[in-house]
């Protein structure tokens, strides 16, 4: 993984005595609430319902296990001892003392981690795939562009104080785990007709209020110009972004305002005065530090493994043993390396806030990464740990292992793999809580095998329509909302996060918390019914429509 | 007359802010709206004493590329200390334009910005509340390096690295 130089560990360590600084001028009465505000939230501190919250940054997800160590340490130090893994790879202190995040800031920099930008109107933790480096469809490895995407936007004179949040995902594989088409700016690492990598772009996606999938407005950039294109599209943004509505702020807005094609045509315009302007390609992207952040990411010392032989003792105690066999089949996938598989570590046990480890299951997690994975760890933006490079012949008693500390729920990728935001549990933005809907939808489906057989389902929920739940693209989504000072929750189908982005449709009338798990089964017995052999949830509805389950669900309302 | 903060030195004043409906003085250092530039340039720059422009945060650099020489200073306004449309005016006129006048910040600046809007291309601060300003210039240094190029360094940092 990336390791910091003197540069990178000067900056964040001046950043920690920076926000020591603007803290005490802010406790002495220096500086008001409302100067405060951008000044803490890119630090990560928000003011919450019941106190602040610290989000801290995981950039693109990856993690040693000596910083998750430090994670635990300071989970119990400075909080409740546990934390909340969000759908950005990041994760948040529910509990700390507004006196004490300097010192939580200077913990996090002795282990080469901040929380710069991770909240507030600027650049924010730019994401990517869970399986970075390891997926068998990876064009290429997109973590050193995330890296590299990192620096720039750390502290960018210009971006600082843009009209809303920005988010940026970069994609480097066929299938798209990293829901970069919802992302205000989209990045597809493409080979062109002479093998070499670069970008293709898109912009103005993503979730909230009002939700877009993003639109293409560059087919290839050469990897050189990936920091003056971004600039060139900030810039664009920057200036003319709405600024005087925060609903209408987002580049999506923007976008589609102009449309794709003028916004395309701006971008352009703005990029080649930039290159121009740059006589001597000072801003170009140096092909020295691409391979610097390269050999960053370089693969680990696997062992040579016979994979037929791995594969058929794998198989051997798969039959003898159901529950391993279903943690295989869910938690487990391949890898490029011969030998090596994936493993999901599932934060989604029925009864635990989706997302949520105590301190203790967090250094479990990281004893797991040092004695099966290299040390190494991802976080997930469907809220999961991901140990990237097992070896098949160690699934078993690593599976054992993380059994026995609750980390192995065979539940990935099913029903029960809610991605819920923290609600109105702990958000003041919230209209409804979240995390007892999804409680209650696990403690329903905990026949695994019924689970099974639904097979692929995302089912995703939030308790507002700033959709840090994504409900959006969920194929079910379940979106909090205010009644008369009620808690309802309105359900839509239909949604996907992958390439083939779509977004979820309203079902029909919110219903009331109670209604809300009869009315899920209600869906799924007409997916159930109507399914053709191997089609999942989302293409059953995709070929029958919205109507059959609409009747069904509010057959008995009418 | 009130301090300002140049160069990371407090200094007085001796620019004249006017707005719109002032009447042009005869003499002295004036900063004058966009809209004031664009009606009475041939007055402004018969007069004596210098003209600067103030440009707020709708106002585009574009529209005033031709004029720069015409201007010792040019100023920056912020209505809210939040609009960063500001930054990307300042850099603009470094950058695209090579302006090597002063650039003032006028208006709801704090001086956490500051750093960040050094880097931009501001050389002057003019701030709307009362502050310290021998203080607030510490805060032009809370950085000893960066990752970008900007106004105050052509090279990004990967091109210095050692």
């Amino acid at each position: 993984m990336y390791t910091y130089d003197q540069y990178d560990q000067t900056l964040v360590d001046e950043r920690v005595a920076q926000f020591r600084d603007q803290t005490q001028r802010y406790l002495d009465g220096q500086i008001s609430d409302e100067e405060f505000l951008p000044l803490r939230l890119q630090n990560g501190l928000y003011v919450q319902r019941l106190a602040p919250m610290l989000r801290i940054a995981i950039p693109y997800g990856l993690l040693s296990s000596r910083q998750v160590r430090k994670l635990a340490e300071i989970s119990r130090r400075f909080d409740k001892g546990y934390v909340h893994f969000t759908t950005r790879q990041n994760i948040q202190l529910n509990w700390p003392q507004l006196e004490e995040v300097p010192d939580i800031l200077a913990e996090l920099a002795s282990v080469q981690m901040h929380a710069i930008q991770t909240s507030g109107n600027c650049i924010r933790n730019t994401t990517t795939d869970q399986f970075a480096g390891v997926a068998v469809d990876e064009i290429e490895d997109p973590r050193p562009w995330c890296e590299i995407i990192r620096q720039w936007s750390t502290f960018h004179p210009e971006f600082a104080f843009l009209p809303r949040k920005f988010k940026i995902a970069v994609c480097g594989s066929e299938e798209d785990r990293a829901a970069f088409l919802l992302h205000d700016i989209g990045i597809q690492l493409v080979k062109n007709d002479r093998g070499e990598t670069g970008f293709h772009i898109y912009v103005g996606g993503g979730l909230g209020r009002t939700p877009v999938i993003a639109s293409s407005i560059r087919e290839f950039l050469p990897q050189k110009h990936l920091l003056t294109y971004l600039d060139a599209i900030l810039r664009v943004y920057n200036r003319y972004g709405n600024r005087d509505n925060k609903y209408k702020a987002r580049i999506k807005i923007l976008v589609k305002a102009w449309t794709p094609e003028v916004f395309a045509q701006r971008v352009e315009s703005e990029w080649q005065q930039i290159i121009a302007g740059d006589k001597d390609g000072l801003g170009e992207l140096t092909g020295r530090e691409i391979e610097r952040v390269k050999t960053c990411f370089t693969l680990p010392n696997y062992k040579i493994v016979d994979q037929a032989e791995a594969d058929a003792q794998l198989a051997a105690l798969a039959q003898d043993n159901i529950p391993f066999a279903r943690w295989l089949s869910r938690n487990v996938r391949d890898q490029k390396q011969p030998g090596y598989s994936a493993v999901t570590l599932s934060l989604k046990p029925a009864g635990v806030a989706p997302g949520d480890v105590t301190d203790r299951q967090l250094e479990k997690i990281a004893d797991l990464a040092d004695q099966f994975s290299f040390g190494e760890l991802r976080s997930t933006h469907n809220q999961n740990i991901v140990l990237a490079d097992v070896l098949k012949s160690d699934l078993f008693d690593l599976w054992q292992l993380a059994k026995a500390d609750g980390l192995a729920t065979p539940n990935i990728g099913t029903i029960n793999d809610i991605i819920c935001c923290p609600g109105g549990d702990y958000c003041s933005l919230a209209n409804a809580k979240s995390i007892p809907v999804a409680e209650a939808i696990q403690r329903k489906f905990e026949d695994l095998d019924y689970v099974y057989d639904l097979g692929d389902l995302e089912l995703n929920i939030s308790g507002c329509m700033n959709a840090c739940g994504h409900h959006h693209v969920g194929h079910i989504g379940i979106l909090g909302v205010d009644k008369k000072g009620e808690e309802w929750y309105q359900i839509q189908i239909g949604g996907s996060a992958s390439k083939q982005a779509a977004l979820a449709k309203v079902l029909g009338p919110s219903l009331s918390r109670d209604a809300v798990v009869e009315g899920i089964e209600k869906l799924l017995d007409v997916y159930i019914e109507h399914r053709q052999p191997e089609e999942t949830f989302l293409a059953t509805y995709q070929r029958i429509g919205m109507d059959k389950f609409k009747e069904r669900v509010y057959a008995e309302h009418s | 007359m009130p301090n300002i903060l140049s160069h990371g030195k407090v200094i007085d004043d001796h620019w004249i802010l006017l707005s719109d409906e002032d009447a042009i003085p005869a003499q002295g250092d004036i900063i004058v709206p966009l809209s004031t530039w664009a009606a009475q340039r041939e007055v402004l720059l018969a007069r004596e004493g210098a003209v600067s422009v103030l440009l707020d945060g709708q106002d585009e650099v574009e529209t005033i590329a031709d004029d720069l020489a015409h201007f010792p200073m040019i100023a920056i306004h912020f209505a809210k200390f939040v609009d960063g449309r500001g930054f990307s005016s300042a850099l603009l006129l470094r950058d695209r334009y090579h302006y090597q006048g002063n650039i003032r910040a006028i208006g709801h600046i704090i001086r956490d910005q500051l750093f960040l809007m050094k880097r931009c291309g501001f050389s002057e601060f003019s701030f709307s509340a009362e502050i310290d300003l021998h203080a607030a210039a510490d805060s032009l240094n809370v950085f000893s390096e960066s990752y970008q190029t900007a106004a105050d360094t052509a090279e990004p940092l990967f091109r210095r690295r050692r």
